[in-house]
This record gives structure tokens, sequence and C-alpha cells, in this order.
């Protein structure tokens, strides 16, 4: 039998999304197996959120994830409002969508350069950041806050974009898109990523099946999947823009879908203002009288998917159950496709295809020799084997 | 939403196929459906929704009621933009099911963690280890169970 290496990733540093701890089980280069565990910084949320009241809940579900802040608020309201039977304004939609749309630019920017570092393309990874930070100003603009913007409350929005804040927020998006069009093209174009990304991390439509994966990770296999239209809410009915799918499964087919997705959420924020041009300033919720008895349950896409909340209420002003499922819970299950297979130096990649918030990974990742225990690489040692793979790859294709 | 779904065409056809396993059938909305069933039967209403209808299953939610423990299996039919709840009820004394993950990929953490924390027992779970309290909960205690007496 030959020699097995076992090269555990995490447990995760606590400002981490979703603790994960990954072992990958090598046979010399290649990954044979990979198992996960979880539960490092486990939090409780389901179980506060019983103690807590519905309007106080928004505040808790926003601080469940903080790159996509505004997803779980957006689950969570629809789920409320499923329960009430409430039709909010629609100027509370439009501003919902506004918001979910400058997450998801966002959010994917910060993948795109968090992929771009660990193929060693450190210049995506700065370039990608940088072109992020405009997108957080527009948030200080419309909640006074870079992240966890408090937007969100049963019946519709906490404030107005007043029309004045149209302008700046045109303003931005003009430039991010010519923005969006640099990087788009230097990812396409570039034949070291295509020799990177290609092929790699491949997940079959039959996998997400199987997985009931979500997300640019189900429509990069050809599911097309996508709850914004597939059950639709807040101001997504309203507006003119299409989902994006692509065949392939692999990495670069991953990163086509979120880089194009930004374009559709451009157009949504636009044909969100011009309509709200049009809708009187403040009209911006329904009020509440009381939470009835039932059960609901409510989804949003969120930048990495399908966030779904379920929720049980007796009459009261709290939850007596409240389940939540983000969409990492059922993507990184699909590792186990992905990863296996393929070379270490393609681990980092694969992994980091469905954006489970990768970013503080490499301060605990270590390898070790499953017959001597000894340390054999680390986490940041992956990365380097990563970047380094580009680097020769350079010198043949370039 | 390309494909539409009539409730009452689904309620009467999930009446007609499994006549003995449902015990109700609530329509909540237009595009939300809870089928309460017996226990038994969980597994074919699932292959029956995944492999016939083609739904996606998204999670499960499991409580303690006084009723008894609760299992809500969320399925999405992405067609039609529908989410259906599986619902079954589990007596409060040793509560059993047969386990979704040989069939369903998918159902493999969800399981994992509802015997975790509610102390459910899924039969034929291929791995039911703790998911989120491995090696740091004492065994045999459930932190969502509920005393009711």
């Amino acid at each position: 039998m030959s020699k097995q290496k076992i090269i555990p990733i995490g447990p995760y540093h606590p400002l981490q999304e979703e603790p994960e701890y990954f072992k990958l089980f090598c046979d010399g280069e290649r990954v044979v197996d990979v198992e996960w565990e979880t539960g490092y910084n486990h939090r409780g949320i389901e179980n506060l959120a019983e103690k807590k009241t519905f309007e106080q809940i928004f505040f808790l579900v926003e601080r469940i994830c903080g790159i996509c802040s505004t997803s779980h608020p957006f689950a969570f309201a629809n789920c409320m409002e499923e329960i009430c039977g409430l039709e909010i304004p629609d100027r509370a939609k439009y501003i919902r969508s506004i918001v979910g749309e400058l997450e998801r630019i966002h959010s994917h920017l910060l993948w795109v350069g968090l992929a771009g570092h660990f193929i060693g393309y450190d210049t995506v990874f700065m370039w990608a950041w940088k072109y992020r930070e405009p997108v957080l100003d527009l948030f200080e603009i419309i909640s006074g806050n870079r992240n966890s913007y408090a937007m969100f409350k049963i019946g519709g929005v906490r404030r107005d974009i007043e029309s004045s804040k149209f302008s700046p927020i045109r303003k931005e998006l003009d430039i991010l898109t010519r923005k969006i069009d640099l990087l788009t093209g230097a990812v396409m174009d570039d034949p070291v990523i295509h020799a990177r990304t290609k092929k790699v991390g491949t997940m079959t439509k039959q996998d997400i099946l199987d997985y009931a994966a979500v997300g640019p990770t189900a429509r990069a296999s050809g599911v097309d999947i996508d709850v914004r239209r597939d059950d639709p809410y807040a101001a997504y009915p309203l507006v003119d823009w299409k989902v994006i799918t692509a065949g392939e499964g692999d990495v670069f087919a991953k990163a086509k879908v979120r880089l194009l997705e930004m374009y559709e959420s451009v157009k949504i924020i636009q044909q969100c203002l011009t309509k709200m041009e049009k809708l009187p300033e403040g009209d911006i919720e329904t009020e509440v009288w009381e939470v009835p008895e039932g059960i609901g349950t409510g989804h949003a896409e969120a930048p990495r998917g399908e966030v779904f909340h379920f929720v049980m209420t007796d009459g009261s002003n709290s939850p007596v159950r409240h389940k939540i499922r983000a969409p990492s819970y059922v993507n990184i299950a699909t590792f186990k496709k992905s990863c296996v297979g393929q070379t270490i130096s393609d681990a980092a990649i694969s992994l980091a295809a469905v954006d489970p918030c990768y970013c503080c990974t490499e301060r605990m990742a270590t390898a070790y020799d499953i017959h001597s225990k000894k340390q054999i690489l680390s986490g940041e040692d992956l990365i380097r084997l990563s970047q380094a793979k580009t680097r020769k790859l350079k010198k043949t294709v370039l | 939403m390309t494909k539409t779904m009539e409730n009452r065409l689904f309620i009467e056809d999930i009446n007609a196929r499994f006549r003995d396993s449902v015990l109700s059938t609530t329509e909540h909305s237009r595009l939300r459906i809870t089928v309460t069933i017996i226990p038994e039967a969980v597994v074919n209403l699932t292959e029956f929704f995944y492999k016939e209808k083609g739904f996606r299953f998204i999670t499960a939610s499991g409580l303690h009621s006084k009723q008894g423990f609760e299992i809500f299996y969320h399925f999405s039919n992405d067609m039609s933009g529908h989410v259906i709840n599986l619902h079954v009820v589990l007596q409060h004394e040793q509560p059993v099911i047969q386990s979704l993950t040989e069939k369903l990929s998918a159902a493999n953490w969800i399981e994992r963690e509802i015997h975790e924390l509610l102390g459910i027992d899924f039969k034929g779970h291929p791995n039911l280890v703790p998911l989120l309290s491995k090696d740091n909960w004492p065994e045999g205690t459930y932190p969502y169970q509920k005393d009711f007496k």
C-alpha cells in the first residue's frame, strides 16, 4: 500500500464565517479523500433567536455572516412576511433589491480577489479588493455603515434611499462597470488562468443535484436555479435581468458565472433607481400589528446561493423554532467530489471555488505525515505550492 | 419561474398515491404547502419528491414540542417556486426514523445535526456522529430536547 498523508486545513479562526476543518488525505501529490469537521465556533444562533423578539432577530441574523450581512435578514423578512401575509410597498422592494445586489457585487469581487491570490495572481487580488472599496462606501452613503447595514424589518426597510443619493450611486456603478470589464477581460483571456482553472475542481450536473448545492456553484454546472427568479421576491420580478449559467462545472466556469453576475446586479440596481424616481419618498414600510401562529419558510439568493429560514410562531413575539440554513452548508459538502482526484496544488483553488469564506484558512492549516505524525506542510505552504504551479505554467504558456 | 404547479392538483396527486401515508395537507399560501405523513413513509415520499417530481432538498428542521419530536423536511420545486414541507411527528420516547442519506446525499449532515441536537435516531445513516459538537459534548445530552413534564 502506498504511503498516505493527511493534510488538515483548519480549525478556523473565529473571524471566519463558517468554522471548518478539512483533512485532505493524500497519496503522493494526489488528494484521495476529504473529511470535514465543524463546530469549533458554534454560536447557537438558532437557540438565541428563540429568546429574542422578531425585531431583534434581524440584528442577530445580520451577524451570521460579515460579508453578505443582508442575505439572512432578507430571507428572514421573506419568511416573516409570508407568515403575516404581508405585501410591502414597492419602494421598499426596490431598496431591498438595491442593497442585495450591491452586496452581491462586493462579495463576488472579494471572491475574485481571493481566487487570484490562491493561484498566485496577487495583482488581481489587489485590484478586485480596491474596486470593492467604493461599493462599501456606497453602503455608507445608503445606511451609514460599510457593513451590517441594518436596513431590513418586517414589512419593509428601516430607512429610505433619498433621491439625492441616486447620483453618487449611479456614478459609482458606471465606474464599477468599467472596472469589472477590466477584470473580466484579464481573467477570461489569460492562458495561465485557463490552465489553472479549467477542468479543475469539476462538478457534474448530477453531483450538484445529489448534494443539493446552490448558487454560482450549481449554476456553473448547468443547474439553472436562482431563487430571485424561481420564487420571486423584492423587486426582482419588476426589473429585467437574466440568470447566468455555465455548463463546464470547473473553477473557471464558477469564476465566469460570478463575473457575469456582477453585470446583472448593476443592471438591476440601475433599473431599481429609475423606477424609484416615480415613487413617493418615505413610503417604505407596511405596519405590522401582530405575528399570527403558524409556520413560515423564506429564502433569498445570497451571493453564495440560497439562504433558507424556517420559523414556527405561536402568536407571541418570539419564534418557537428558527432554523437557518446558509448556502455553504450544502456547498461545502461538494468538496468530496470536487477535490478528490486533484493534486494538492489544485486543492486550495478547488476548495475556494465554492466561496466558503476562505480568508483565514492558511493560519491554521498544516499537513502531517500519517505515519510519523510530523508536520510536513502548512496552509501557507499549500498556497505557496499553488502559486508556484502558476509561476511554472507562466514560463511554459507565455 | 418557468412552469406552474397547481396546489390543488398536487395535493390531489399526493393523496391519491399515498392514501395510507398522508395524514393531512395544509396550504399556507400560493407557493407553500405542508404535507404531514406517518414517519414510516418518509423514504417513499422523499423518493417521489426527489426522483419523480425533481424537487431539490433544501434542509430539514427538527424541534421538540408537546406533540413529540417534529421534523420538517423542506423541498423546493425550482420550476414553480414552491416550498413543500414534509412533516413527521415522532413519539417523545425513543424517537426513531429512517435515514434519507442512502437515497439523498444532501440529507447526510442535517440528519447528523438533528441527531445531536434532539437525540433523534436516524436508522441506516452511514455515519451518525455529531456534526457540531464532536469530542466536546457529553454523550446522551441533547440541548434542544425540552422537558414537558
